[in-house]
């Protein structure tokens, strides 16, 4: 009971119809009950023409399961999971720009990038461009050692992550499409306590 | 000439050969004739004018109502929704016509009101160019609607009409609006007839019911000793009375309803115990922190019904039935969640029920009963001096109609006092803004309770205040000639303000004092009969003269000033900490 009062990090996966309008339907959500949206990202799921959200915020249990419910309540939503930091493989894209020449001149700096698994995307006389992916810990290392050789710029992607226990969302549809009942889950936390997944 | 016998041709042969070309508010129309639509309420304007032209061509089969103000048509057109069960239509220009729906709108939608609004938009080609009128009404209107879309294409519009009214009557109904750029109006396009919508790949109005959560409510309720039902506008919505009424007559259970449930069984009926919440009946609120089971149906325990949540009813098992999921464990935890619509658990649930007489249990209810209407009932309606009481007036008015007529009533005391005392022997005959409690809702929605319920008598019960906010309404009853009739509680203050001002702010009256205009010239001015009166020795007469006139008639009933309104939950209180002074 006391780790639902507690606050952490939440990924919840919003399979959703494409539909212009919708990423405001499912904004409003959250900001309606004035939660921060720490990551959000859409993409196109295994299914065609199925889309997916992947949306983080630190909250209770207790608030992410409301809002799991108000989400898979629109009309254009297919299906909500929540799921913590623990259940789900995540990552998160970084870009670094630094300045050549500093870049260059500077053995160390290479063999930092190889520790942070760093790539160059672009190499121009001017500027060269990183690229890494790993959980924002990671991410964020690297911005505060590139900082000291004149980091230009720096941008994050939104964290796209999977569910460790789905097996995809091909079989789900396919029972949604055919109207049936998808396994029990815990709708209810009297009656079904360990299930973490979220069904209609 | 040739669009509309093309038109002819589609409608008696189905087999059209050729595929016929329609302007995009033809096949509009078309559409709201295939969905059954008969009544439209709305206003016309620059961005719908194409619609209005093609309506012109179709009086014969769909009648408009001119109102005052777009909001009046959202209200009409929930009254309408709210007496006939089926989905209320608005018609509304862009801009300014489209943002005057929103008080509408989101009244619809906290209280799960079917209606379907069409507004026009600028051309597409327009939009985003801070054109004249133009608004972006879908990103407005999103947070008060079950769904909205905008189509800039007339080929689109047959099947997101037909979407349009599946949403909004299916599950837990509400409001959709649809936006039609202009050009899409004028546009000619194919046109295959009109298809109806019954699914949506994403959307799944009725959840899947299961069977074992059905199984441990029976158990629970078998083992009951002291179970009480909440019934809530699900069982009207649901159109399952009968069902209703066959579960609780079957277990004996004692019953209370939330103001839009009020009507699912008969006032009279002796499992009916009475009102819940802040203003609801002393037994059905002191009892729900008693009961062993609580079963709610199709109620969504609001804020007003609960009071204090961490003391509402911790001491008994909770069964929930609501077609929402959302709703579950949302403000209270269901033990047992008895997901789907109750037209179908509530036969399942009584199948397996024992027939059951709670007769002790039921007798405390009646004690509470009693006691109520000796320390506060008693007064209110059987007042024997001093000046007229709404409580006394409603009491009379339901001596006069049995408890045939549709009460619809505004926000405030009167409401309150509406609602407690007001006899019910009908479903959908208590019409009144529940949840978003809006100012202005009665007259509006008495228009549109009548056209969806024309046979029925249709009293609209309304305060001082709330009459001043959508009387121009009176020009809409004037016009459709339709039989509404008026009756105006008029304490001279915004009452229920006071009220809480009196018993929470130390009496300090910070506007709150309102006055009125001669409503009965008022009334007169729009070729509205009426009358004023003040004494109790003039009150049958009065209200007999009303109901008895041919046509709309407005009664304004000039009442106690400072009364209360009791039992009473205060704010931030228990259910069981009622207040009957």
């Amino acid at each position: 009971m006391e780790s639902k009062l507690e606050k952490k990090e939440f990924n919840i996966t919003v399979y959703t119809e494409n539909q212009v309008g919708l990423l405001s339907r499912i904004a409003i959500i959250f900001s309606r009950r004035k939660l921060n949206i720490e990551s959000l990202n859409t993409s196109p799921s295994e299914v065609e023409s199925i889309h997916r959200f992947n949306i983080v915020i630190n909250e209770t249990e207790e608030v992410v399961r409301k809002v799991a419910r108000q989400l898979e309540k629109q009309v254009e939503v297919l299906k909500v999971y929540y799921n913590t930091n623990e259940d789900v493989i995540w990552q998160e894209l970084a870009l670094y720009k630094v300045p050549t020449e500093i870049i260059a001149e500077h053995v160390s700096v290479e063999r930092l990038l190889r520790e942070y698994g760093a790539r160059a995307v672009v190499i121009r006389k001017d500027y060269t461009v990183f690229e890494t992916t790993g959980h924002r810990e990671e991410t964020d290392a690297l911005v505060v050692v590139l900082q000291q050789y004149g980091l230009i710029e720096f941008v994050r992607s939104a964290r796209v992550a999977i569910i460790k226990a789905s097996d995809g969302f091909h079989t789900k549809l396919k029972q949604f499409e055919n109207r049936e009942p998808g396994e029990p889950a815990a709708e209810n936390e009297y009656l079904n306590n360990g299930d973490k997944v979220f069904t209609m | 000439m040739q669009q509309k016998d093309a038109l002819l041709m589609s409608s008696e042969e189905e087999t059209a050969i050729t595929v016929e070309q329609l302007k995009g508010s033809e096949i509009l129309l078309n559409g709201l004739i295939a969905e059954g639509v008969d009544t439209i309420f709305g206003y016309p304007g620059g961005a719908i004018m194409p619609i209005y032209d093609a309506l012109y061509d179709y009086q014969d089969r769909l009648k408009h109502i001119l109102v005052r103000h777009e909001q009046g048509a959202t209200h009409a057109a929930q009254g309408y929704a709210r007496t006939s069960g089926k989905v209320g239509v608005v018609f509304a220009t862009s801009g300014p016509g489209a943002t005057n729906l929103i008080t509408g709108l989101a009244d619809a939608q906290i209280d799960s009101t079917p209606m379907v609004c069409i507004t026009g938009q600028v051309f597409a080609h327009l939009l985003g160019t801070d054109a004249f009128q133009e608004t972006d009404v879908i990103n407005i209107t999103t947070p008060v609607t079950k769904w909205n879309y905008q189509v800039t294409d007339a080929s689109e519009i047959a099947e997101v009409l037909a979407k349009a009214f599946h949403i909004a009557k299916t599950g837990r109904p509400g409001p959709v609006l649809i936006d039609i750029t202009k050009n899409a109006q004028i546009q000619l396009t194919a046109y295959q007839g009109y298809k109806k919508c019954n699914h949506i790949r994403s959307y799944r109005p009725t959840p899947i019911v299961r069977n074992n959560y059905i199984e441990q409510a029976a158990a629970l309720i078998n083992e009951a000793k002291k179970p009480f039902v909440l019934f809530g506008q699900g069982v009207l919505l649901g159109n399952a009375e009968q069902e209703f009424k066959a579960f609780v007559e079957k277990t004996g259970i004692p019953a209370a309803w939330t103001i839009l449930g009020a009507g699912a069984i008969p006032t009279d009926h002796p499992l009916n115990v009475g009102m819940l919440g802040m203003h609801g009946n002393y037994g059905p609120n002191v009892l729900t922190n008693e009961c062993d089971v609580l079963i709610a149906i199709g109620m969504r325990f609001d804020d007003r019904v609960t009071g204090r949540l961490d003391k509402y009813a911790k001491q008994a098992k909770v069964i929930h039935l609501d077609i929402d999921p959302a709703e579950i464990d949302k403000n209270v935890k269901a033990h047992v969640p008895v997901w789907g619509d109750c037209k179908e658990t509530l036969p399942l649930l009584t199948a397996l029920v024992k027939e059951n007489k709670h007769e002790e249990w039921l007798a405390k209810f009646n004690n509470y009963s009693k006691e109520e209407f000796a320390q506060c009932i008693d007064a209110e309606i059987n007042p024997q001096s001093g000046e007229l009481t709404m409580g006394e007036v409603i009491n009379q008015l339901n001596q006069l109609t049995n408890g045939d007529a549709i009460i619809v009533t505004d926000v405030g005391q009167h409401q309150m006092v509406a609602c407690r005392y007001a006899k019910f022997n009908h479903t959908r005959s208590n019409i009144t803004s529940g949840g978003l409690g809006t100012m202005g809702f009665a007259l509006p929605a008495a228009i549109g309770a009548k056209f969806g319920a024309p046979e029925k008598t249709v009293v609209a019960v309304i305060g001082d205040g709330g009459f001043q906010m959508t009387l121009q309404e009176l020009g809409t009853i004037m016009q459709s000639g339709i039989d509404v009739k008026i009756m105006i509680l008029n304490n001279q203050f915004l009452g229920m303000v006071r009220q809480w001002q009196e018993l929470f702010h130390d009496r300090r009256y910070s506007f709150v004092d309102i006055t009125s205009p001669d409503f009965v010239a008022l009334a007169k001015s729009y070729y509205i009969d009426g009358q004023k009166i003040s004494e109790r020795a003039e009150l049958k007469d009065a209200l007999k003269t009303m109901l008895d006139h041919k046509g709309s008639y407005l009664l304004e009933v000039m009442v106690t000033k400072e009364n209360n309104v009791f039992p009473m939950v205060p704010q931030g209180c228990s259910v069981s900490e009622i207040r009957l002074k």
